[in-house]
């Protein structure tokens, strides 16, 4: 009886109404063009400003511009010349600082003592902004490519060895004891067990190293270097060419996005599982 | 091979968790410990494993494993403990990689685990493409894919929904009816303890101590048959009204805490 309303009798509160949907939102989702439409629109507005002669071309060149002088710098081969040799301090230091940071990393996530030792360490000298450092190792190492290289290498380090020991920190326990129970060793717990599931954070982290080796790279080379970009980015702006000078910050923007499109590579790749 | 508790006794700090702990599992057997929240069921199982070192006793094993057994203690554990980066087929074969096994006989292995837990479709399969109840029939997979003597079961079911567990229940009885492997299944669900165990042990409010040690009369086979069922009521009434009055005192402690 209680499903049903008498006939005979209508009223105000038997009308039907619907449910008022309250669910919508909190899931952003992109679209797939949206964001390239937005970008033209914007080189679009800017072209169009600076041909109107709105913006003064000696403070911000048109997107024109700045392709011909990237056009000018890659017929040239000064584009080559600064590019690789960012590339080759970006690659050696950045290989380097990974090696001994995941290397350090694991000690720390592994072992009692060097956990001690190396989060106080690790503590004490991250904070330090590891370009202040370039002017003691020019001292230490020459006036060569090795400061640089070491300033890129220290940076990259760092945060390389947190985000590895925060990873082997989060591999869930119950997977080591898991295999302690089946008495698998313990060379084979870290290869099979802790490696795979640290990297997620490993590569998190490789996406975090590969900023902070641009950013050193670029700062190394305004501060002493004849060729790479930062270099290049420095000299266009002393000497007032601003097309040059946005040319250099977008193959930096560029180089940026091919690392990470390189690292969202490898994580389909090697967190498949996900 | 029997397995035998020795007056364990452990402490977590200053808090008494199990206190002069003894009993003994013997080959083929199945135990079920029971006992009120926080009562030091899953710490028993660790230390029976040797995964946690009692604060005093220790778990003892007595004769040879068979001779086939590759890891005699094997745990299958509440939370299924499976690698999310590998597939089934490889979460079954991971405890065998460090055995010195050809190739082959590793894959004789894994294949007879598979069938004997109906896996074998779903060995490319990855974890997080499976029900919980698969997952569980992964972990026991696993487990029996080193041939145990004595299986460690960590409240194995209590993840799962109702009829998973039904159905992994008769799985269980079909794999213990041999009686060539034993078992220590810890659980707090009453209905279980009395369908698969031998004995049940049933442990006191913490620090856990042993209370009762009964006797299911009767055999596994026979449980599953209708005249069986009151029996079994019974019996978990029994065993409830044991453990009734420290459930609740347990319960409260914990709300409290």
């Amino acid at each position: 009886m209680l499903d049903r309303a008498p006939s005979d009798v209508t009223s105000k509160d038997d009308a039907t109404r619907r449910v008022r949907f309250r669910g919508a939102g909190f899931v952003p989702a992109s679209s797939r063009f949206g964001g390239w439409i937005a970008l033209a629109l914007v080189i679009a507005i800017w072209q169009a400003a600076g041909s109107a002669g709105l913006v003064n071309a000696l403070f911000l060149p048109t997107p024109s511009a700045i392709a011909r002088a990237l056009y000018e710098l890659a017929i040239s081969g000064a584009l080559w010349q600064h590019l690789s040799a960012s590339l080759l301090r970006i690659g050696v230091g950045w290989i380097l600082g990974t090696a001994a940071g995941v290397a350090v990393g694991f000690a720390i996530g592994l072992s009692r003592l060097a956990r001690s030792v190396g989060i106080t360490f690790i503590s004490a000298l991250f904070p330090i902004p590891k370009i202040a450092l370039l002017p003691l190792l020019i001292l230490w190492l020459g006036i060569g490519e090795e400061p640089k290289i070491a300033t890129i290498a220290l940076g990259v380090f760092f945060s390389t060895a947190i985000s590895v020991y925060s990873g082997v920190d989060a591999v869930p326990r119950n997977l080591i004891r898991m295999a302690q129970s089946f008495n698998v060793p313990f060379a084979t717990i870290v290869r099979k067990v802790i490696w795979p599931g640290a990297l997620p954070a490993i590569l998190a982290g490789f996406r975090i190293t590969a900023s902070v080796a641009l950013l050193l790279v670029v700062s190394a080379e305004m501060i002493g270097a004849q060729y790479g970009i930062g270099a290049f980015v420095l000299q266009a702006g002393n000497l007032m060419q601003t097309d040059q000078l946005l040319a250099g910050v977008v193959i930096l923007s560029v180089f940026g996005l091919a690392i990470g499109k390189i690292i969202g590579w490898l994580e389909t790749r090697l967190l498949h599982w996900r | 091979m029997d397995l035998i508790a020795s007056h364990i006794t452990h402490r977590f700090g200053d808090l008494a968790v199990l206190d002069d702990v003894s009993f003994t599992v013997g080959a083929g057997e199945v135990v079920a410990i029971v006992g009120p929240s926080g009562c030091g069921k899953s710490t028993l199982l660790s230390i029976l494993g040797g995964l946690l070192q009692p604060t005093s006793g220790a778990p003892e094993l007595r004769g040879a494993p068979p001779a086939d057994s590759l890891n005699p203690l094997t745990f299958v554990f509440q939370d299924f403990a499976l690698l999310p980066w590998a597939t089934v087929e490889e979460n079954v074969e991971f405890p065998l990689l460090h055995n010195q096994l050809s190739a082959a006989q590793r894959r004789a292995l894994v294949e007879d685990a598979l069938r004997r837990t109906g896996l074998t479709d779903f060995r490319k399969t990855y974890p997080k493409q499976l029900s919980g109840g698969m997952r569980q029939r992964v972990g026991i997979s696993r487990a029996l894919a080193v041939r145990p003597a004595i299986l460690l079961m960590d409240e194995p079911l209590s993840a799962l929904d109702s009829q998973t567990r039904e159905l992994l229940m008769e799985d269980f009885v079909r794999l213990l009816a041999d009686g060539g492997m034993g078992a220590v299944y810890v659980t707090h669900n009453l209905e279980e303890a009395a369908r698969l165990a031998d004995r049940i042990v049933v442990l006191s409010r913490r620090p856990g101590r042993i209370r009762e040690v009964v006797t299911v009369p009767m055999t596994r086979a026979a449980r599953g048959e209708a005249a069986a069922r009151e029996k079994l009521l019974a019996l978990q009434n029994q065993i409830w009204s044991l453990i009734r009055n420290e459930a609740i005192d347990a319960e409260r402690e914990v709300q409290h805490a």
